[in-house]
């Protein structure tokens, strides 16, 4: 892996690798491709905009004056991936999620992985997404982060890695079903000539796994809920999709309740209990009495009910340990020992600026690397290096001296591209991938997941906070 | 099973979809007034503010009452909380927080007519546009409410959201008759005069029912016709007594479903009671200002109770 210092990086396309040509998982698109008016291309782009304008898929932006709603940028062109290909990905997916669980129990109980010198013990004990309320107690049917998605680049042919593991509230699965949905109506003869893999099934699964980790106080049907922090919230749509496609209710902090020693909800008949908190709220936020006072957005003693094993919170409070970005450079360290082999699925390398070594390392190619904010999300408070100016990175360079611990670098990737549809034709965009997992007593990947584009050409920055879009992602039943 | 807060919201947005359309309707009264008569149309706009509930917050903005401004204040003023943008504005962030209890269609229809609206009434209606934007208006409340009639499934969802839409109307029609209750006083108005034609075809006009009138009645308005037709008359659907046939309804469904009577209910009857004994002529009698007045309140407490014992809050 090399970094080249700028942002034209050579990258390996998806579609049309310079070196091998076409590649075999789209033969099939392309030769339909070719046979389309380009004026006819053009119009559905346009239709595709104006069905997610109209019913309301919009994405509110942190820090914009006024409390827009925004789309997120849909492209037409599908990124495809071969059967075999996404059998490898989905176990080295498994073995991660299966470990980032094991570690969860382990880090909240016995801690032998900090006891056997694997991971530093201050690592944890300073990081503020390590919950000491969470200390033995183990969540209903043993599952800590139920569901996750896994965030993935690829570089060659051959060459997978893990960018980040979510595993708190992982969001833009209502994209992955809209954009598929939406792609189905702008091309249903597509969908006839190509065999590709369903992920309609998606809320169904959510359901059943949530169904399936309800607490043993829960008699017969659970009741399943979904929290959302409201309907000003960025992926408020999201909740109410999610919601609305499991038939559950979508709950606030103020419709809920400690009644009787279980959570519960108002309804126009009264106090109704629930058995299962999908809960899209951070853990602040979650119980005023055990976190932040000031929270409006949760409920009062809820983490209480927890403890007593009469409600299921999903995720479960806490798991943020197992997804903090300084965490994840020793990943690989962690697949290994709680499953005995190696990582399937690798790690981009990563330098921890909190190590004198590499502090001095990553000060002296600040130009080069992609450094992060241990604990930010979305893109924000990250600086990549060959895409900034000088004084840019200088800028930087204070900061990270000021409060080295608070950083990660890795090496700036070639993500590899996959194309767009412009006004002058197909044209090559850095991508990524988020398979959504969820995991019960069984742990279920939908074939497909969220692939973000960078849209600005040359841009590696995929988040849909940073202007990038989406496409349909599909996994061939071949 | 249907959350309290989402009971609140869907009343909420159907009182605001009926509010924005009710706006659209008192303008277009107006309007008419101003252009058939000779004199000054100040006097009739003030009472078009009355009837909206918004003179006062009016008089605070401007000190003349002429067609342009009012317009404005009442279509798209978004510091007016009762102006159409903001009542679409306002059943809009209802109806998405409650957007799980809504059909596909009901929610689009409602986006749609928001986003139109708000394109529409982005900068100053001139006069001669006016006659569009007014039809636009309750082209698109007619969207609303035919989507929602064509696929809501007849549930408790349903039955709060009709509450809201009737609880308004009546609050309206109540208003509208409220302050023209002096051009129907029978000792005033004996010999209709030109004038008091206008005065009670505006009344009707502002719900709609000028032409439906002469179905029911003889051509000519008089009225105690008028009266009548707004106040008692079980087929016209912005009558209270029409408005409260539903409330009661809907009422009913909610203590059959729910196997439970509250406050609301006893309310909703009393009402209802008072609309089916009386004859106009006893309305008159009592007082129609009074009757009105009282109407307007126990129909403000029936809304009251609704959210109580309903656990809106």
């Amino acid at each position: 892996m090399t970094s080249e210092g700028s942002t034209r990086l050579a990258a390996f396309d998806e579609m049309l690798p310079e070196v091998s040509g076409l590649r075999r998982p789209y033969e099939a698109y392309d030769r339909w491709l070719k046979e389309q008016d380009p004026a006819r291309l053009t119009q559905k782009m346009q239709d595709a905009e104006r069905v997610f304008r109209k019913t309301g898929i919009t994405f509110a932006v942190y820090g914009e004056q006024e409390a827009s709603e925004r789309l997120i940028p849909f492209d037409i062109v599908p990124r495809i991936l071969s059967g075999q290909e996404w059998r490898r990905l989905t176990q080295g997916i498994e073995q991660r999620v299966q470990a980032l669980n094991a570690f969860l129990d382990d880090i909240y109980h016995r801690q032998e992985i900090l006891r056997a010198g694997r991971v530093p013990k201050d690592l944890i004990a300073r990081n503020e997404a390590f919950l000491p309320e969470m200390i033995g107690v183990r969540p209903p049917a043993g599952v800590y982060t139920h569901i996750i998605g896994v965030d993935i680049v690829r570089i060659s042919e051959n060459e997978f890695y893990v960018l980040e593991d979510n595993a708190r509230t992982p969001s833009g699965v209502s994209y992955m079903l809209e954009n598929r949905e939406t792609m189905m109506q702008l091309f249903p003869e597509l969908f006839q000539k190509i065999k590709v893999r369903p992920v309609e099934n998606y809320p169904q699964l959510l359901r059943q796994s949530l169904a399936a980790v309800r607490p043993q106080s829960a008699k017969g049907t659970p009741t399943i809920a979904v929290l959302t922090p409201g309907s000003y919230n960025s992926a408020y749509f999201e909740h109410a999709f999610l919601a609305d496609q499991m038939g559950v209710q979508l709950v606030e902090g103020q419709d809920l309740r400690v009644v009787d020693g279980h959570v519960a909800m108002r309804t126009t008949e009264g106090y109704k209990q629930i058995d299962v908190l999908y809960r899209r709220v951070d853990d602040n936020f979650l119980d005023p009495l055990t976190f932040r006072p000031d929270s409006a957005l949760g409920v009062p003693g809820i983490m209480d009910v927890y403890r007593a094993g009469n409600i299921t919170i999903a995720n479960a409070p806490g798991t943020g340990i197992a997804d903090d970005k300084a965490i994840y450079s020793y990943m690989p360290e962690i697949v290994e020992f709680y499953t005995g082999r190696k990582a399937i699925l690798g790690n981009i390398p990563t330098w921890r600026c909190s190590e004198p070594d590499s502090l001095k390392y990553v000060l002296e190619h600040i130009g080069e690397l992609v450094i992060k904010e241990v604990h930010g999300s979305g893109g924000y408070g990250m600086l990549v290096g060959p895409a900034a100016t000088k004084k840019e990175c200088e800028a930087f360079a204070k900061k990270l001296q000021a409060k080295p611990s608070n950083y990660i670098a890795q090496p700036t990737l070639a993500l590899s591209t996959c194309p767009i549809l412009t006004e002058k034709g197909l044209s090559p965009r850095h991508v990524d991938l988020r398979p959504y997992v969820l995991v019960s007593d069984r742990i279920q990947i939908v074939p497909g997941g969220l692939t973000r584009v960078a849209l600005k050409e040359g841009s590696l920055v995929v988040n849909s906070s940073q202007g990038g879009g989406t496409k349909d992602t599909w996994v061939l039943d071949d | 099973m249907l959350l309290g807060r989402t009971a609140n919201g869907l009343y909420w947005m159907n009182r605001y979809i009926e509010r924005a359309e009710n706006m659209a309707r008192l303008v277009d009264a107006g309007l008419r007034m101003a252009l058939t008569r000779t004199q000054d149309a100040s006097e009739e706009w003030n009472s078009v503010l009355l009837s909206a509930g918004s003179d006062i917050a009016f008089s605070q903005k401007y000190q003349d009452y002429t067609a342009a401004n009012v317009s404005d204040f009442l279509l798209r003023d978004t510091s007016n909380p009762s102006s159409t943008m903001s009542s679409i504005e306002t059943a809009r962030n209802n109806a998405r927080m409650v957007r799980t209890a809504l059909t596909r269609e009901t929610w689009e229809s409602i986006n749609e007519a928001w986003m139109s609206l708000k394109r529409m009434l982005a900068r100053p209606v001139d006069e001669r546009d006016l006659p569009t934007v007014l039809d636009a208006i309750k082209r698109e409340t007619a969207l609303i409410r035919g989507s929602f009639y064509g696929t809501m499934l007849r549930n408790e969802i349903f039955d709060f959201s009709q509450l809201g839409t009737y609880v308004e109307r009546a609050d309206n029609t109540a208003r509208i008759l409220d302050v023209k209750y002096y051009v129907l006083l029978p000792s005033l108005s004996w010999v209709g005069s030109t004038l008091d034609n206008y005065q009670w075809e505006s009344i009707l006009r502002s719900v709609s029912a000028h032409r439906s009138y002469r179905w029911v009645y003889e051509a000519d308005y008089k009225p105690t016709n008028i009266a009548d037709y707004l106040i008692l008359n079980v087929r016209m659907p912005r009558s209270l007594t029409f408005c409260y046939r539903f409330l009661g309804e809907h009422l009913k469904f909610l203590a059959d479903d729910y196997g439970e009577r509250h406050a609301c209910h006893a309310t909703a009857e009393k009402i209802q009671a008072m609309l089916r004994k009386g004859s106009i002529k006893d309305i008159f009698d009592h007082g129609l200002h009074e009757f009105l007045h009282e109407f307007i309140r126990d129909n403000t407490r029936l809304g009251d109770e609704i959210a109580q014992d309903y656990r809106f809050y």
